[in-house]
């Protein structure tokens, strides 16, 4: 059997943590390849050794049984190998058009010839159905077309060995079977495909073989077809993951919070971006606010948390009106979120992770004296959390949160803003990037929230989330409140078509119905 | 405490120490490359010159000090204000500012008694630069105006203002220039001058310096060890995460500016107060030790401890660059040599900051 790449006995040392010790992959001819691992088990660095960002400490790369030397990411490319990243890296002042082009500009007399490319990246987005809008800004598109953009940059360079590093924890699950075709289309043209997820059913959907890693080692290659998912998580966590949420029977209580006619305006539109919301979530309940990408969650959770405030709507929480309460005000009164975008909001990546771990309390009494911080209680506090909820990384509390693997600084966030013991936790998207075994402690951990009489609103795109955890659904349409649902009583494919507008029970919805 | 101390004075960790001097030896080797271009005769010795001259003799380490001093605190003003993300290029208006401020109080106020006087004019200027600090910083938070370009025309009403103000009130119409402070109206020399001095010939070392150092202490302790420091740098490296966790970036923006803008207006007074019978001249040209304060900032990477050692350093080539005079270069010549070596040293660090940020090795960065 020939294979196209072949990694060696590849070892990696990171100050404090040996990232990957002794593995070896091999990639064949037109395959996809799945990689399987904990958070931080060494998925990211690998592929970034074969991408020349890492020296690997040793062993050897081959492509076509010939041994070679990648250096950098342009010894990569040269080689045929690209990589979408698990954070993309995009040039957000330039076009799509602008960022395909970087870096293999062609040119005529030192100007950029710029039709000529843009034909070529016009005809490869069709022939691949890859939709783009070329001329959009990168600040200005969806997360799922800047994905595309970074994968129509590899196709654009010709790369044969094609590297996606948790391409569908940024998407929504139309576009996430969108990349699956996508990626079956590439391989039956013969291209080589490394896709890391941490999702079992795409594994299991578009994957032919599967290496799993845990905690930097190897642990084996199997071929997809002969395992099932509950063996392929055990493989990677090292014991059996319970794939459904545990939850006990519980009636809610009192309200905790209640919004009342919310209107945010669209700086651009001035259309009513969240229209008219109101709702309540009671002690020991888990509200979800389901709804495909884009239907006004950022803004409605951006209203709730106080980032951007309302146009017009009242919020209380716990009997206390906090409409025109400051970010910390909110926080005062008990709210906490779980932000959507961890490198926008939910991290100070440059910031050690003790650091990350206080920064909504630091200047707590607990975290300062007289305004100086008490770094032997940060540090203290911060070795907890990290035991609690097992953050791994190469140096604990000191380590520099930018080093760390993505699912750990998920993890920071979540162990941060739940042990701030909040009445109601706004989590947006939880979960992802997470592995299996972490999920299923993070679920527990939601579950606890709710038992402990607090109560959660959890926005979420993920539909096998939506129905395992909440206790209630509400569905967003277009910015309305369309439905009210009981997981128990819905199905998935139901929950389908009210996120989709075509179904509802609430007033919202009438009323639109009725102006149709 | 001793102990604390060291952790203080230990924030320059080998890696940026290293960085910091490699970027030196490239500056030092583009300026020996443009002597060499310009007077290939006299190249080595004015190389030597400029390389000895701060150090040959007592006298003129003395005059290191001295001319260390205003250029730390802009110094610290513009790195301070860069750890939260701002790019301090008001300076000069923020030093002269103090400066005028502080002559005005010491010329016009001499009934205060004893030291006092000095005191009161450091802290005259402190509150002018403060002011001049505060308004770019105002204006970006409440209105989004670039901080660049409100200091730069606050670098230019200040000029305008100050000397007009001079000549309204403590005018030297011979000289052209602001008054000659006098007796206690300037800062002691704590017999500085008299241990830095060659022969009879004592040199302008003074009581500046070691407050310009105290200054650089208590930034470093209140950037690395205060809860005021910690938003400071979390609005610096996120604005996004840090008004998440309700910090409120208005307030940091505007104090970070305010501070950083009484750092460079107490080094105007440092200056002025030196007791070297300088005074503010009336001319339309900005300050000079606001700007020099970029350079400084950059070569010590924003490390306020760090910037005590890279004023040192500017200090050092200036009274060097003096020595070069011996072999017949030009004064012009001269500051063109330094200019060269202190960017090609600042650039150097750049490139390689950016560098080892694409490297992400985690190894530098917190540094408590
Ligand atoms: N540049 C770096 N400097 C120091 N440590 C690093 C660096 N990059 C990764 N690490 C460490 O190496 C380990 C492996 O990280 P990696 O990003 O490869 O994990 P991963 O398998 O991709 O995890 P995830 O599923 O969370 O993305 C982590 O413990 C991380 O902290
Ligand atoms: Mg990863």
């Amino acid at each position: 059997m020939d294979y196209v790449i072949e990694m060696l006995g590849i070892t990696k040392k990171f100050p404090g943590i040996i990232a990957n010790d002794n593995i070896s992959l091999q990639l064949r001819k037109g395959e996809i390849h799945a990689l399987l691992g904990e958070n931080g088990a060494g998925k990211s660095t690998l592929m970034s050794v074969l991408f020349g960002m890492y020296q690997p400490d040793s062993g050897v790369i081959k492509k076509n049984s010939k041994e070679v030397c990648i250096d950098s990411p342009s010894d990569a490319t040269r080689l045929g190998i690209g990589m979408v990243h698990q954070h993309f890296k995009l040039v957000h002042n330039f076009t799509v058009l602008e960022n395909i082009m970087l870096g293999v500009e062609i040119t005529r007399n030192g100007f950029l010839k710029m039709d000529d490319a843009r034909k070529q990246v016009l005809e490869i987005s069709q022939r691949y159905g890859l939709d783009i809008e070329p001329d959009a800004l990168i600040s200005d598109i969806t997360v799922g077309m800047q994905q595309r953009t970074e994968i129509l940059k590899m196709l654009y360079r010709k790369n044969e060995i094609l590297i996606f590093d948790e391409p569908t924890a940024v998407l929504i699950p139309q576009e996430i079977n969108e990349l699956m075709n996508i990626m079956q289309g590439l391989a039956a043209e013969g291209k080589s495909i490394l896709f890391i997820t941490h999702k079992l059913n795409e594994i299991k959907a578009v994957a032919n073989r599967c290496t799993v890693l845990r905690k930097g080692r190897y642990i084996g290659t199997v071929d997809v077809a002969s395992v099932s998912k509950e063996e392929l998580s055990e493989m990677m966590v090292g014991r059996k993951v319970s794939l459904t949420v545990d939850k006990p029977d519980k009636a809610p209580g009192g309200v905790i919070f209640e919004a009342r006619d919310l209107v945010v305006k669209s700086r651009l539109t001035g259309k009513n971006v969240v229209d008219h919301v109101s709702f309540q979530v009671r002690e020991g309940e888990i509200v979800c606010i389901a709804g495909i990408d884009g239907n006004g969650q950022r803004e409605l959770v951006y209203a709730l948390t106080g980032l951007a405030p309302p146009d017009t709507g009242v919020m209380m929480l716990d009997g206390a009106d906090i409409t025109r309460e400051s970010i910390r005000g909110r926080d005062k009164h008990g709210m906490a979120h779980i932000p959507e975008d961890r490198h926008k909001h939910g991290l100070v990546l440059e910031y050690n992770l003790a650091y990350n771990l206080a920064l909504q309390t630091y200047f707590k009494p607990r975290f300062q004296k007289r305004r100086f911080l008490r770094f032997d209680a940060i540090y203290q506090y911060a070795a907890a959390l990290i035991e609690r909820f097992d953050i791994r990384s190469g140096q604990g509390a000191r380590t520099i949160t930018r080093s760390m693997s993505g699912g750990n600084q998920q993890k920071a966030i979540l162990a941060r803003e739940i042990d701030r013991d909040p009445k109601l936790l706004i989590a947006v998207q939880p979960t992802r990037g997470l592995d299996v075994g972490a999920i299923e402690y993070i679920h527990q951990q939601l579950v606890e929230v709710r038992g402990s009489n607090k109560a959660v609103l959890l926005v979420s795109l993920e539909l096998d989330e939506v129905m395992n955890v909440s206790d209630r659904i509400l569905v967003i349409f277009e910015g309305r409140l369309v439905a009210e649902l009981n997981p128990k009583e819905t199905t998935q494919q139901d929950l389908g078509l009210y996120m989709a507008g075509s179904k509802g029970n609430l007033p919202a919805f009438s009323k639109e119905e009725s102006s149709a | 405490m001793n102990g604390r101390l060291k952790q203080i004075l230990n924030l320059n960790n080998s890696a940026s120490a290293i960085s910091s001097l490699t970027a030196i030896l490239v500056g030092l080797l583009a300026g020996f490359i443009v002597l060499l271009l310009s007077n290939p005769s006299q190249a080595l010795g004015g190389f030597g010159a400029i390389l000895t001259g701060g150090v040959s003799d007592r006298k003129n380490m003395g005059q290191m000090l001295y001319f260390a001093t205003p250029i730390i605190m802009t110094g610290l003003s513009v790195s301070f204000a860069s750890r939260t993300g701002l790019f301090n290029i008001g300076a000069s208006g923020q030093f002269i500012a103090g400066a005028y401020c502080a002559v005005l109080v010491s010329v016009r106020a001499p009934f205060l008694p004893g030291p006092s006087r000095w005191m009161a004019a450091l802290l005259a200027a402190m509150i002018a630069g403060a002011l001049w600090g505060l308004i770019p910083g105002a204006l970006k938070a409440f209105g989004n105006v670039n901080e660049v370009i409100s200091c730069i025309m606050m670098n230019y009403i200040g000029m305008y203002l100050v000397n007009f103000l001079i000549t309204q009130t403590v005018f030297d119409s011979l000289k052209n220039q602001s008054m000659r402070v006098s007796g206690n109206g300037n800062l002691p020399k704590m017999g500085l001058d008299l241990l830095f001095r060659e022969g009879n010939n004592v040199s302008s070392a003074n009581f500046g310096i070691v407050i310009a150092i105290l200054m650089a202490i208590l930034l470093c302790i209140l950037l690395e060890k205060t809860q005021f420091g910690y938003e400071l740098k979390a609005c610096g490296f996120n604005q996004a995460a840090a008004k998440y966790a309700g910090i409120n970036e208005r307030r940091s923006i505007i104090l970070s500016m305010t501070i950083a803008g009484a750092m460079a207006g107490l080094g105007g007074a440092l200056l002025y107060l030196a007791g070297s019978g300088k005074g503010i001249d009336v001319v339309d040209v900005l300050a000079a030790e606001g700007f020099n304060g970029i350079p400084v900032a950059l070569l010590a990477l924003n490390s306020p401890v760090g910037v005590i050692f890279s004023g040192l350093f500017i200090a050092y080539l200036t009274v060097g660059g003096f020595n070069m005079q011996l072999y017949s270069f030009a004064p012009q010549v001269i500051d063109i040599i330094i200019a060269i070596i202190i960017y090609f040293s600042a650039f150097a660090l750049l490139l390689k900051n950016l560098l080892r940020q694409r490297a992400l090795t985690g190894q530098e960065g917190e540094k408590s």
